[in-house]
């Protein structure tokens, strides 16, 4: 059975100047699929991503996300997909509740639909007691529990993830790798970067972007095989040195 | 002792950030605090920088109060906060020049001690801060808090949101400085860069759990750690959770870690559990301990 394709790259770039940020890059993610896209700081990351998502336009190349071309539905694209990063989350000094219906506006929920969403994620992550409470006053842990709820209150096909564990405990870090598979279970696509070598092992399949190009792109057991090594810290490692 | 830290608590308004929390640090000593954020780690390089002042306790650096004797302590340590804080719209060599006159020195005279470090950026040293990247901004950052040469190195959080090389490069850089006699008191969230350092104190919630070389850490935990892996990892972790006699289940990498609460727990039995939830590929096998595990387990 050919898998679906519900985002495709064809020689994606993006430059600034002489300087290609993004260059010629091609690649495909399947639906349901939890995509890792690393690379070092610099390597391009966030221009991609930028782009994947609708706010940057490329160059040249082509690429549609949620079956949505980049160049002339960059808007359809929007509404398809939801976005969470460590830096851009919710509002500190709105409660749960009033972020929650704030955005579920900005996604163009009707209000109807935001009062369901609001009882089932009440239940589902067992936030009744502080439905009522200021962002800004919870642990980090649960903020990103809820803006990875958040992200997704449009039940959108693919949600993109910036680096969302950074600094957190190791036991939240894990538990909120557990909202990843459960809603990857549910067939929404994840498209996650991180820094936390561990975490591209709980991927199913693994880019390395070096300098604006992707090196390797495989499970992460095929790229360990290719690489001759145990882990993908090594296989980042090994990647990266090379090409310097 | 370069680093003395005795039961010192400060609260911010209704929040104990750091509860009753002792350490020292030996001179030459490369010594992390290692924790989540919210654990309490700025605030204490904050106040071990005189930056802030503790609600209960006594600090000193180098034998410096860090009350009394705050003006002494800030001439000879160098602190590089966790938020990136040098002048944005100063090139690099601007903000190194500037840091260097505040303490009353050149770039020529400390040259040496950030020349390994400097060579790195000075191909940009026309640049604004603001326009490097990530890691450049680290070494630039790095290179201000040691042009006037400190004998104590105050680093929080140095490579919170760095990729793996640039970490890995940074902490060769550390241990280089180390051997320059300069004490490093150094935060960080990533577990792996524990075993890095020469003693670690394991902190969560304000309040120190371990204190310990990593070695020891490891070698004191007293659970064994299985490495449990089939072809489904989503459906074993749900599995390996519902085992009557599972202590914890965490994901580490490629492996699931399972501890088992029976002292006579055998992986036979598991391996027949898992086999009658139908996962196929099992492999059991011992684990390595990490920092993390037992980190997870405190």
């Amino acid at each position: 059975m050919e898998k679906e394709k519900i985002i495709a790259v064809k020689n994606l770039t993006k430059k600034f100047g002489d300087f290609a940020a993004v260059d010629d890059i091609s690649f495909d993610v399947y639906k349901g699929e939890i995509f890792g896209f690393l690379g070092a700081n610099g390597a391009g990351k966030t221009t991609a991503m930028k782009m994947l998502i609708g706010i940057s336009s490329p160059t040249t190349g082509d690429a549609t996300v949620a079956g949505f071309d980049l160049h002339s539905q960059s808007e359809m694209v929007k509404k398809n997909i939801g976005y969470m990063s460590q830096k851009f989350s919710m509002y500190d000094d709105l409660t749960v509740k009033e972020n929650i219906i704030f955005f579920g506006g900005i996604y163009g929920l009707s209000r109807a639909k935001i009062k369901t969403k609001i009882a089932s994620l009440v239940k589902e992550l067992q936030i009744e007691d502080i439905i009522n409470s200021l962002v800004g006053s919870l642990p980090l842990g649960w903020k990103q529990k809820l803006s990875f709820s958040v992200a997704l209150l449009h039940d959108p096909q693919i949600v993109f993830l910036d680096e969302p564990t950074g600094g957190v405990d190791p036991i939240t870090r894990r538990q909120f790798w557990e909202m990843i598979y459960t809603q990857a279970f549910k067939g929404t696509t994840i498209f996650v970067t991180t820094h936390y070598m561990d975490e591209a092992e709980y991927c199913d399949r693994v880019s390395i972007m070096v300098a604006g190009k992707i090196e390797a792109l495989d499970t992460p057991k095929k790229l360990k095989e290719q690489f001759k090594v145990d882990s993908m810290n090594d296989v980042f490692l090994k990647l990266a040195r090379n090409i310097e | 002792m370069s680093i003395k830290v005795q039961n010192i608590s400060k609260s911010y308004k209704t929040a104990k950030a750091v509860k009753n929390v002792s350490f020292e640090v030996n001179r030459g000593e490369l010594f992390g605090l290692i924790g989540p954020d919210g654990a309490g780690k700025t605030t204490l390089f904050r106040i071990l920088t005189t930056l802030l002042i503790a609600n209960e306790g006594r600090a000193s650096v180098m034998g410096f109060d860090v009350v009394k004797d705050y003006k002494a302590i800030r001439n000879s340590v160098g602190y590089m906060p966790g938020k990136f804080s040098l002048y944005q719209d100063l090139t690099v060599e601007e903000n190194l020049t500037f840091f260097a006159t505040i303490f009353g020195t050149t770039i020529q005279e400390n040259y040496d001690l950030i020349k390994d470090i400097y060579i790195q950026i000075a191909p940009f040293k026309n640049r604004r801060a603001g326009a490097l990247s990530g890691g450049m901004k680290q070494k630039l950052a790095l290179c201000c808090a040691l042009i006037h040469a400190p004998k104590v190195l105050f680093l929080d959080e140095p490579t919170t949101g760095v990729d793996p090389i640039s970490r890995k490069e940074f902490w060769e850089m550390l241990k280089r400085l180390q051997q320059k006699d300069i004490t490093i008191l150094v935060s960080t969230p990533y577990m792996d860069e524990a075993s890095l350092c020469d003693r670690i104190a394991l902190i969560q919630d304000g309040q120190v759990l371990k204190i310990d070389s990593p070695e020891n850490i490891i070698k004191n935990y007293n659970k064994i750690i299985y490495d449990v892996a089939t072809k489904d990892t989503h459906a074993l972790i749900h599995d390996l959770k519902n085992y009557p006699s599972q202590y914890s289940v965490n994901a580490f990498g490629e492996y699931i870690h399972y501890i088992d609460k029976e002292s006579d727990f055998n992986t036979k039995e598991l391996q027949k559990y898992l086999q009658n939830k139908k996962h196929i590929n099992i492999e059991i096998k011992q684990a390595q301990i990490t920092i993390e595990d037992v980190f997870m387990d405190l």
